[in-house]
């Protein structure tokens, strides 16, 4: 998921052309009080004018507490945008006041339930109630950590390896996990530090999230590296899901592939892993 | 020394036999830092001359001076391969009553030598001179203080011009050797302070572009060379100077060293980075008409391998020595691209000249396969439109161009159509490109040229191929 802030033209139109799967146009913190205005215009008129080619577009909103959040919600929801983005989210029923805003505007033009939630989640309150903010709404279709704002609550700092982000994180990957909805990492901002990028990358990828937010267009290669089955991880999981199709017509349970047992939890990840192969483009229906 | 030809630039440009209404000529090699052009016209211009024909092989920002010089009559023809800055934009605005005359490098080379650009005294700034006139674009001396490397765009000059004056600022004991002028085309040599501002003649260390866009466009040009057919063991390449076109560099030489491939040689302007590929032994031989930087005029001086060539043996059309006949595959950069392939390198968006035409034309139509990569649009202009606003490179010699959405091929070219599509990549219509780019920008309203031709430019084979109107 790519931001790009709400008020430069010039990034909003070719921002799908380096290939994220998700572009997130920002209308809160890179857009100054001044520009809020004239930024929502733009970002109605980017959504509503530029082929972006299919892929998915997320408008994150100024909190629904500030004059300007609920004339974002109407602006994007007429624009036909894909996801809201919900900033600073703490409670379940922050969620639930945004999904009745959506709903209002959605009633107005005829398209009731088309637009979807994801929340960040950037303070202590958020983190101990994501599986609540999780499963708030029915539209919430992933939860994300904001870490500069978490960190400043927890009154610590950013450090390299992240130590200070380990509870959110995992925090956020069990709830979104329990409430079956998808889960984003944070951004690294340090443009030149491509090597900590790619570690960072690897850790939250292990730490289980589906992708990472980034505000570069540079950060994309990397993180679709590391994401990106390897063809050896590919094959193992196409010979694990070929052999238990093969068992289940056979009407057995349990197989063994290359001399281990494969239970359900092999199974699964061997299925992610060619969801993930087909996603990332380095597989096709064709191949399976 | 004895039969030194060293004496002042007043001395030399009296015993030159220079007359009002003759032809002057300068190289561009010291780029944004050249002090020669101005000081020479300077000079002219104190001792009185009128109506000179001023022939350079390129001129930029820094020759704003010549304005004085054109409204006072000294100067009133100007030739060159491109024009840029406050001169190019009075230019523009009919500022001479005479069109300047547009060549590129091979064409301004073909021309001098057969005549049809005959050049009665050149000025030609040397880095090091000794006192009969053999120079270089560098210097073994400590004394250096303007290194621009090759002298490839002076060398048709020397050769073919009536009058020869070498201008340094870096006097150095005979002989000075290897030369790039020789001593036999000489008539004078001057001494001077400072031929060029050395922080401005060449780039220091050109650091990697960041530029995500140039990034896009860079890995997508690679990969059409890769997948073009003729990426093979002994290929050879010519790339410009542009953030694009330096990282495509970077990617073609991982992949040279993943198949375990070589160059035979990389050709034009040579940059650190064609020198340290080099370096490394994956181009044999660098063939520079012009050094970029530091770092290739520091190599063309120590690497016998690393070749200075004359933009006649660089890329005349008829000659029968022109390194571009063997060029594989070249990567030039354009500010329009038309329906037609045709290109335009030198006319800006607001219809002011703001370029040069450079090897463009020669490269172009000369190599085995010619990629242009340009972004389909630069903030609020398209790159790609129905019709170029001045042609200068006809579409026939134009086979990809390289867009961030999507690689259109020449028609002409069916088989690299197929390759590429073969290998994966976006092949679309050169008109769904441009409309693409109107359906984003929609259309500009046309400029409003006026009457007056300011410029004519000229194919390399010396026919007209169109003509600047002011504006």
């Amino acid at each position: 998921m790519m931001f790009v802030p709400g008020n430069n033209p010039g990034m909003m139109a070719d921002a799908h052309i380096y290939g994220p799967d998700s572009i997130m146009l920002d209308l809160e913190d890179s857009v100054t009080m001044a520009e809020k205005d004239a930024a929502r215009i733009l970002v109605y008129n980017a959504l509503k004018s530029i082929d972006y080619g299919g892929v998915e577009m997320v408008v994150r909103i100024n909190p629904l507490s500030t004059p300007y959040g609920k004339k974002d919600v109407e602006a994007v929801v007429k624009a036909g945008v894909d996801v809201i983005r919900m900033p600073k989210t703490e409670t379940a029923e922050e969620v639930k006041e945004l999904e009745a805003e959506i709903l209002k505007v959605e009633k107005e033009i005829g398209c009731e339930g088309r637009t979807k939630i994801m929340a960040a989640i950037e303070s202590a309150l958020g983190v101990v109630n994501a599986y609540a903010i999780a499963t708030a709404s029915p539209r919430m279709m992933g939860i994300a950590l904001g870490a500069e704002d978490y960190s400043a609550n927890l009154k610590t700092n950013r450090t390299p390896g992240g130590a200070e982000l380990l509870l959110a994180r995992e925090s956020i990957v069990v709830a979104a996990r329990a409430a079956g909805i998808c889960c984003f990492d944070t951004v690294y901002s340090n443009l030149d530090d491509m090597e900590s990028f790619r570690k960072e990358v690897e850790l939250i990828k292990t730490l289980g999230f589906d992708g990472k937010s980034i505000i570069n267009p540079r950060q994309i290669e990397i993180v679709n590296e590391v994401f990106t089955p390897s063809p050896k991880e590919i094959e193992k999981a196409m010979k694990i899901v070929a052999a238990i199709k093969e068992a289940q017509a056979k009407g057995s349970g349990v197989i063994s592939v290359n001399g281990k047992m494969v239970d359900r939890p092999v199974v699964l990840r061997a299925e992610r892993t060619i969801a993930l192969a087909e996603a990332a483009g380095v597989l096709s229906k064709e191949d399976l | 020394m004895r039969n030194s030809k060293a004496i002042t630039l007043e001395e030399a440009i009296h015993k030159s036999g220079l007359k009002d209404g003759m032809t002057i000529s300068f190289h561009h090699h010291f780029r944004g830092g050249d002090k020669v052009v101005n000081m020479v016209v300077a000079k002219l211009a104190e001792m009185g001359f009128k109506n000179l024909h001023l022939a350079a092989s390129s001129l930029s920002d820094v020759h704003a001076p010549l304005i004085e010089h054109i409204k006072a009559g000294v100067i009133t023809k100007i030739s060159t391969s491109g024009l840029r800055g406050e001169l190019a934009n009075e230019i523009s605005h009919g500022l001479m009553e005479e069109p300047v005359v547009f060549r590129s490098h091979g064409g301004r080379g073909s021309a001098i030598a057969s005549g049809e650009l005959h050049i009665d005294v050149a000025f030609l700034g040397a880095s090091s001179a000794d006192e009969l006139g053999n120079a270089c674009g560098y210097s073994r001396s400590d004394n250096a203080k303007s290194i621009c490397g090759s002298l490839g765009y002076a060398l048709p000059d020397a050769r073919y011009a009536d009058h020869v004056i070498v201008i340094t600022d870096d006097l150095v004991a005979y002989p000075n050797m290897p030369m790039s002028i020789a001593a036999a085309d000489v008539e004078s040599v001057v001494v001077v302070d400072s031929v060029g501002d050395s922080s401005k003649i060449s780039a220091g260390a050109i650091r990697d572009s960041k530029n995500p866009r140039d990034i896009l466009l860079a890995k997508q040009a690679a990969k059409v060379v890769i997948n073009s057919g003729l990426f093979n063991d002994g290929f050879s390449i010519q790339t410009g100077t542009g953030g694009a076109s330096l990282a495509v560099v970077k990617y073609i030489r991982e992949e040279m060293l993943a198949r375990g491939i070589k160059a035979s040689f990389a050709l034009g302007g040579i940059t650190a980075h064609m020198v340290k590929l080099h370096e490394e032994g994956l181009i044999e031989k660098l063939i520079d008409v012009q050094s970029f930087d530091k770092v290739a005029a520091e190599s063309i001086k120590t690497d016998p391998f690393h070749q200075e060539v004359s933009s006649v043996d660089y890329a005349s059309g008829e000659h029968k020595g022109s390194a571009v006949h063997a060029l594989d595959i070249v990567i030039l950069s354009a500010l329009e691209v038309d329906e037609d392939f045709n290109v335009n390198v030198l006319v800006g968006s607001d219809g002011i000249i703001r370029g040069a035409i450079g090897g463009h034309q020669d490269t172009a139509a000369d190599s085995a396969l010619s990629i242009i990569v340009c972004p389909l649009l630069r903030g609020r202009i398209p790159c790609v439109v129905p019709k170029v606003t001045t042609l200068i490179t006809p579409g026939k010699s134009v086979d990809v161009v390289v867009t961030e959405y999507g690689i259109a091929v020449n028609p002409a070219r069916p088989e690299v159509a197929e390759r590429l599509s073969a290998a994966g990549l976006p092949v679309v219509d050169i008109h769904a490109l441009s409309a693409k780019a109107s359906s984003i920008i929609g259309t500009p309203d046309p400029l409003p040229f006026g009457k007056k031709v300011v410029g004519v430019v000229m194919n390399r084979d010396g026919s007209v191929l169109d003509k600047i109107f002011n504006i």
